[in-house]
């Protein structure tokens, strides 16, 4: 026997840790200006102790100013979705459920656009109004979790097909009526709103925006990192789960919440980024295993690992123009979703 | 007085008033159930008043044919339904009323073989019903992990410790839940048909580890089956439903009556003492 402990976490997290500011460094280090990689990494330790003033080059200002909020939004973004995938999974006890496949991603991106439209109409001050489409988002989130939720079951227990279904019925149900508010919008309107409905992460974000998207990652990947033994007993049944001590209904309202905020902020500031919530947390799953208190934080690094990636990429290979980050990660993940239904079906 | 006697006299007192009130550890007072499509319609299935008690070290078996509420009173006593009426005492506390944690740490419930979602290792499984007795993130102290070896011994599993649960056979599957169960430490033991996919060795292993670890854990056992001879050979007492109604509570000699149990199950029997003084039933296929 080798339960988990806790010095064994800090390590696995320390190597991840690691990893993710290599793999920062690296996507600092691609696009239009060139910069060398020492001087990078230099650069943002200096920016890390707050030590603005010595970073040494003028290049670097560029860098850390530009590509830099757009690695750290990458980062978060990437995170969420993990982490959100991670939980869906284990308390719907479907390895193939996402925020994307469950329609999670198309009821925040619906919510997101229900706010825009009707953010014109109401009269409120700018700092307030930049916050109205993450609730929607938010909002549209929850609404569609609960819905599929609902219509996952059979018989008062989820069914794992039925669920699928419900899913994606709704996804591409909730997407006509997004289509469909998108020709109300103008021509420009309308190719950045197509662009962010794929993910993208070019948009630069409001202060307010910023805070809200940290302190709601922290919030919420907390909460559910409060409940990751109970979603380690919930892999075998929600009433084995009660046989042995967890408080089912409270476990599965706090996931739902925190699973729709980290959902719907993801949303509201990238689009729809795809199979990142499905494709992390198996990778990781095979890695370290399947003890959720050493999986959420994992499939948190490796969540913004991923997107890091996938968006220097997205960045660079048509530069000087550039793809959704969605599109890559969709590339990335739609082949690995249907291997892992194969393999479950087989 | 001096204090030696004191404290013997004290003893004697407490052991006495343990036997007068602790005696009874399980104690199913009238209690009734009715399941429904929707509150305005008239019930699918009702379980009318059941009653029996159980003692400290003592096996209930709980027998009938399908559909005759078996699984449904396991629920009650569990604590996992709430009764329409009557109630179910664990010494003396309503099991319903019992916070989900309170509850896992005083009733084990070894149910019909669970599929993993993700496979794990035995030993993580057993850990497992350490979770109602650590906190939220509580990592698994040497004490829980001396708890789980122990109860993966005592029911001779073991060797299985580093095998992953979807690798090992029927028969062993069920041994680690059980282990999974005595990691709880609890006072009531209930199994929802273990015996259902075992053949019948490994029946007979798991039965005679459970009438062992009754005795050495003074655990309370109730078990549902549709194992009549087993249910006859390792009970303490039987409860006989029959659509949701006790047709019968006692010892299985005096519940194995050919007439009602022909009349319970709807076939012909014959019932007979056994060589170990207990009664045996035979089908009689074509009469």
């Amino acid at each position: 026997m080798r339960p988990l402990t806790f010095s064994r976490l800090l390590l696995r997290c320390g190597i991840l840790a690691a990893i993710l500011f290599a793999v920062v460094i690296v996507a600092l280090k691609f696009g239009a200006v060139r910069v060398s990689l020492y001087g990078l990494g230099l650069d943002l330790i200096h920016v890390m102790l707050r030590q603005n003033s010595v970073i040494s080059s003028e290049y670097g200002m560029i860098v850390i100013d530009i590509r830099l909020p757009r690695i750290l939004l990458a980062v978060v973004v990437g995170a969420s979705l993990s982490v959100a995938g991670t939980s869906f999974q284990a308390l719907l006890r479907n390895p193939l459920a996402d925020p994307y496949v469950l329609g999670v991603s198309s009821g925040a991106a619906l919510g997101a656009i229900l706010a825009l439209i009707a953010e014109p109409h109401l009269a409120l001050s700018p700092s307030f109004t930049a916050l109205l489409t993450p609730l929607g988002a938010f909002l549209g989130a929850a609404a569609t979790i609960t819905v599929v939720y609902f219509l996952g079951r059979r018989e008062g227990q989820i069914d794992s097909g039925t669920l699928l279904l419900a899913g994606i019925v709704s996804a591409s149900f909730l997407s006509a009526i997004i289509m469909f508010l998108m020709t109300t919008l103008t021509g420009r309107d309308f190719r950045g709103m197509a662009f962010w409905l794929m993910g993208d992460l070019s948009t630069s974000l409001q202060e307010s925006v910023r805070w809200v998207l940290g302190a709601g990652f922290i919030i919420a990947t907390g909460a559910i990192y409060t409940t990751a033994s109970d979603l380690n007993l919930l892999l075998s049944g929600e009433k084995e789960a009660m046989h042995l001590g967890v408080d089912v209904p409270r476990v599965r309202l706090v996931v739902y919440i925190a699973a729709s905020l980290l959902t719907g902020l993801a949303v509201s500031v990238s689009g729809a980024i795809g199979y990142v919530g499905l494709l992390v947390p198996h990778v990781m799953r095979l890695i370290f295993g399947s003890d959720h208190r050493i999986l959420i934080p994992t499939a948190a690094f490796g969540g913004a690992i991923a997107v890091v990636l996938a968006d220097t990429l997205a960045r660079t290979v048509v530069a000087p123009s550039e793809l959704p980050v969605g599109a890559m990660t969709a590339l990335a993940g739609a082949p690995l979703f249907l291997y892992l239904l194969r393999r479950r079906l087989a | 007085m001096n204090s030696a006697a004191q404290a013997r006299t004290a003893w004697h007192n407490s052991t006495e008033a343990s036997r007068a009130t602790g005696e009874v550890r399980l104690s199913v007072e009238q209690v009734s159930y009715a399941y429904s499509a929707n509150p305005t319609q008239a019930p699918l299935f009702t379980l009318e008043a059941n009653s029996f008690q159980a003692r400290p070290g003592e096996i209930v078996a709980i027998l009938g044919p399908n559909a005759s509420g078996k699984s449904t009173l396991l629920k009650l006593i569990a604590g996992a339904l709430e009764p329409l009426s009557g109630r179910v005492l664990l010494n003396g506390f309503v099991t319903h009323s019992l916070s989900p944690r309170i509850r896992a740490q005083r009733i084990a419930m070894v149910q019909q073989e669970s599929r993993l979602l993700f496979p794990s290792r035995a030993w993580e499984f057993v850990l497992q019903g350490r979770h109602a007795y650590g906190r939220a993130l509580r990592f698994e102290t040497a004490d829980d992990v001396l708890i789980a070896k122990n109860a993966l011994a005592q029911v001779g599993a073991e060797h299985l410790s580093d095998r992953w649960m979807d690798q090992i056979s029927g028969g062993e599957k069920q041994r680690v839940i059980l282990a999974r169960a005595l990691s709880q430490q609890p006072l009531l033991l209930l199994l929802d048909e273990p015996t259902l996919h075992l053949d019948i060795g490994a029946q007979v292993d798991l039965l005679d580890a459970l009438r062992r670890l009754a005795a050495e854990n003074r655990y309370t056992v109730v078990v549902v089956t549709h194992e009549l001879n087993l249910a006859a050979e390792y009970a303490d007492q039987v409860v006989l439903l029959q659509r949701g109604k006790s047709l019968r509570v006692g010892p299985p000699a005096s519940v194995y009556q050919r007439e009602l149990l022909e009349q319970v199950f709807q076939t012909p029997l014959s019932v007979e003492l056994g060589s170990s003084g207990r009664p045996r039933v035979s089908v009689l296929p074509g009469t």
